[in-house]
């Protein structure tokens, strides 16, 4: 975060430089006065991006690509796979980013510091908020879960109807997921599931990870 | 106050939602009733000997009074109408009606499985308005 800011830092001081010379070479030359050259692309700062967009208009779009992606599919394992496909084009964009604008350009490489860095900085990003829990499954030595004890706010107004039953539209958020581990060299298979919550209408949403073989056998090596 | 029931009707004058009150009666009988309202609130809206301050017709019923219940209307702008029936003593039913407008863009409007001006089925929805109608029991 630190040596991020002082790289925006010198690249505004050197674009102050910049400019000065320009303005006095005008000067110097007794031109007329004409408009100012926008900064070349590499002198301006880095910007920073917006943090916030609205749920609202996201919903409308959100909701409008799953009606798009209805009419496209037969069943319902494909629109899942659709939206788990449009997930994962941003998720390895979002590790790019993620690890340029917070990390410092460092990539994890340990497999429980990557997971964690999915459910704190990039929910964080994602969502404004952490994961609510993250844990390894009892059962299989190869599967974690992040769960969120209400619906992701991407899903927060959708109701899936009984017909569509088993359908989680926070598959989405899965192919984000699988698209982060994957361009971070962690093969995983990630999907969505809703499960109840004891004495709740809401279900719970769990996205479910289950690394290859070979990335479990790799971590093994290291640990 | 006590919120009964809540209903909400499409621009045809269609039953598309119905909160079940205390004494709900038939399924029929709720979209019989629904549509009558949707017809007075059109002849209301005629019936105004002077004009709108806004022009073009007045707004419609927005309170019918009895002595055992009271009826709040809002519609809308796309002509879709909320209406509550609550106790005779109830009032400041618009601003939760206003409320059930803003659930009804979020839950019904947002969701992908919708199909507009068709019956509301839309879990969150429920669970939202219920929500609501609670928590104005304490008010």
């Amino acid at each position: 975060m630190n040596s991020h800011l002082s790289v925006a830092q010198s690249a505004m001081k050197n674009s102050g430089s910049y400019s000065s010379l320009e303005q006095l070479a005008a000067k110097a030359s007794f031109s007329e006065k004409r408009p100012q050259k926008p900064l070349p692309i590499l002198s301006r700062p880095i910007p920073k991006g917006k943090s916030e967009v609205s749920l609202s208009a996201f919903s409308f779009l959100f909701s409008e690509f799953i009606q798009y992606s209805l009419a496209k599919v037969n069943n319902i394992t494909e629109l899942e796979k659709r939206l788990s496909d449009c997930g994962y084009n941003i998720g390895v964009r979002m590790l790019e980013l993620i690890t340029y604008r917070e990390k410092n350009y460092k990539r994890e490489t340990k497999l429980i510091n990557m997971l964690t860095f999915i459910s704190y900085t990039v929910w964080r990003i994602l969502f404004s908020k952490q994961a609510d829990l993250l844990e390894k499954s009892t059962d299989q030595d190869d599967e974690y879960m992040i769960s969120e004890n209400q619906s992701l706010p991407i899903t927060k107004f959708i109701s899936t109807p009984r017909e569509y039953s088993g359908l989680n539209c926070a598959s989405f958020v899965a192919g984000i997921v699988e698209g982060i581990l994957d361009a971070a060299e962690f093969g995983a298979r990630v999907s969505a599931h809703s499960m109840p919550l004891e004495g709740q209408k809401q279900m719970k949403t769990v996205i479910l990870i289950k690394f290859n073989p070979d990335v479990i056998a790799r971590s093994n090596l290291t640990a | 106050m006590i919120i009964y029931s809540v209903y909400i009707i499409n621009k045809a004058g269609g039953v598309i939602y119905h909160q079940k009150g205390e004494k709900s009666g038939k399924s029929n009988d709720y979209l019989r009733y629904g549509s009558i309202f949707h017809g007075l609130y059109t002849i209301s809206s005629q019936l105004s000997p002077v004009p709108s301050p806004s022009g073009g017709n007045s707004s419609g019923i927005q309170l019918l009074q009895t002595d055992t219940f009271r009826l709040f209307a809002y519609q809308i702008p796309t002509g879709v109408k909320i209406y509550a029936i609550t106790e005779p003593t109830a009032n400041g039913i618009d601003a939760i009606l206003k409320q059930v407008y803003v659930l009804y863009t979020d839950f019904v409007l947002k969701n992908p499985f919708y199909i507009i001006e068709q019956p509301i089925r839309c879990e969150q929805f429920d669970i939202a308005l219920e929500k609501l109608i609670n928590s104005t029991l304490s008010l």
